[in-house]
Parts: C-alpha cells; structure tokens; sequence
C-alpha cells in the first residue's frame, strides 16, 4: 500500500527510488579507497624523490599504472557521488541544479580520461622524456 | 522548488553539537579533496607530458600558495578517511548510540589529528625531495 498521494506522485515529489544505488555506491568505492588512497600517500612521501626521471621509473611499473588508474577512477566516482549530494542539498531552483550537476559529471568524465591517459602513456613508454 | 520541509537547514541547528560538527566537517574536507583530485590529474598529465612540461608544472606545484593548499589537503585526507571509516562502521549498525558515537567523534579527532601531524612531518621535516 502505497502512503502517498497521487497530486503527490504527479508533482514527482518523495522518493526518486534510487537513493539505494547511490549509497551504496558511495560505500562501495568508500571501502574501495581506503587502501588505494592510503597506498597512493605512502607510495608519494617513501619515493626517493618527486623527480620527473623517478616518477617515470615509479609509474612505468605495471602494478603503478593500475592502481593509479583504479585510484582515478573510484575517487573520481566516489567524489562525483559527493558533490552530487551537496549540489542537490544547496543548489535550489531545478534548471540551475541540473546545469550544475551535468557540468560536475561532464568535469569529472573528462579528468578521469585524462589522467587514465596520462598514466598509459607513461605505462606504454610513449611519453615524452 | 517543493515547499515541503528540506534537510539540511544549516541555520536551524545549533553548530555547537558535535554530531553536525563532524557531519559538515567530513563533508568540507570531502570537497575539498574533490578540487585536490584537479591537482592530481594536473600533475599526472605534467608527468606524462616529459621533463619539460614537468618542470614547468612544478613551479606552479612547488610554489609557496601550492604548499598551503597541500596544508589543506592533507588535513582533509586524514579527517575524511578517519571520519569515512566511522561512517562504515556506522552502516554496520554499530557505535550508534549517543555515548557511543561522542566517543567516536573525539576519537576521530585524535586520530586524524595523529595523522596529519605524521604526515606534516614527513613533508616538512624529514625531507620529501622535490626537484
């Protein structure tokens, strides 16, 4: 038995019915980041230097590549599923909240793609020295 | 825009309550590491990008408003991974009664105080080489 109205159904207010998904999304890649960003940190400050030829070295290493990727990708999901949540909590009026979100989720493909970029060039050899 | 009541009203509830302290704290520091992920990719396309583009890359990343900002995020890594790991205890349906999660709050506190000063001090004093 549904408690809801129908005036209220046909305004589409209540439940979006996916507020499961999200959080469990944002658990997910939460879990997901605590060893990926904690070996991301420790792997920085115990590097024997931040210089261009060592970083090289660092991330040419297979396992390097693809935690830097994995690494990219959860906190890329995860910051998105963040930033969502605030935008829907303070942005008010619907046509300015939708810009907003689409503008984070456009912002957020497009530095996951770069960096995963990023790190194959340096993992295949093709960047520049 | 519904007229029917929201959460949050951030006016309406007292600040001093550590509940909503530690709520908007984990979410500032949430965001704030969102804008870090900006740096990251930056640093990692200036790497990619060979030794020219590197060093150039890194007089901006090693210039002295670049070190506050890792100041800043270095405080919103430690906070937001202590205070995420409450929360994934939480959804375990733990440490929910009041006494239970006052005491966890101070607790991340601590530790994340612990953590930022460890790593304040690995940055700073025990010499991570920039080039």
């Amino acid at each position: 038995m549904s408690l809801r109205s129908p005036l209220g159904r046909v305004l589409g207010q209540g439940a979006a019915r996916a507020g499961v998904r999200h959080w469990w999304q944002q658990r997910l890649t939460s879990l997901a980041l605590v060893p990926l960003t904690v070996w991301f940190v420790v792997s920085l400050l115990t590097l024997p230097s931040l210089g261009h030829a060592t970083l090289i070295a660092w991330m040419s290493q297979s396992s390097t590549a693809l935690l830097l990727i994995l690494l990219v990708l959860v906190a890329g999901w995860h910051s998105q599923l963040g930033v969502r949540v605030v935008v829907e909590d303070y942005v008010h009026g619907s046509g300015a909240r939708t810009l907003t979100l689409v503008v984070i989720g456009f912002a957020h493909v497009l530095l996951a793609a770069a960096a995963i970029l990023a790190v194959l060039k340096v993992a295949f050899g093709a960047a520049p020295p | 825009m519904p007229t029917r009541p929201l959460s949050p009203h951030l006016s309406v509830y007292r600040m001093s309550r550590y509940t909503l302290a530690t709520s908007i704290a984990n979410r500032f520091t949430g965001l704030a590491l969102s804008l870090g992920l900006l740096l990251l990719v930056y640093w990692l396309m200036a790497v990619a990008g060979g030794r020219v583009s590197y060093a150039r890359a890194m007089r901006v990343l090693a210039s002295p408003p670049a070190k506050l900002i890792y100041a800043a995020l270095i405080v919103s890594f430690c906070y937001h991974l202590v205070a995420g790991l409450r929360h994934l205890v939480w959804d375990t349906g733990h440490g929910l009664e009041r006494a239970q999660s006052q005491r966890s709050a101070w607790l991340v506190v601590a530790v994340s105080l612990m953590l930022m000063l460890l790593m304040a001090y690995r940055v700073w004093f025990a010499g991570v080489h920039t080039p």
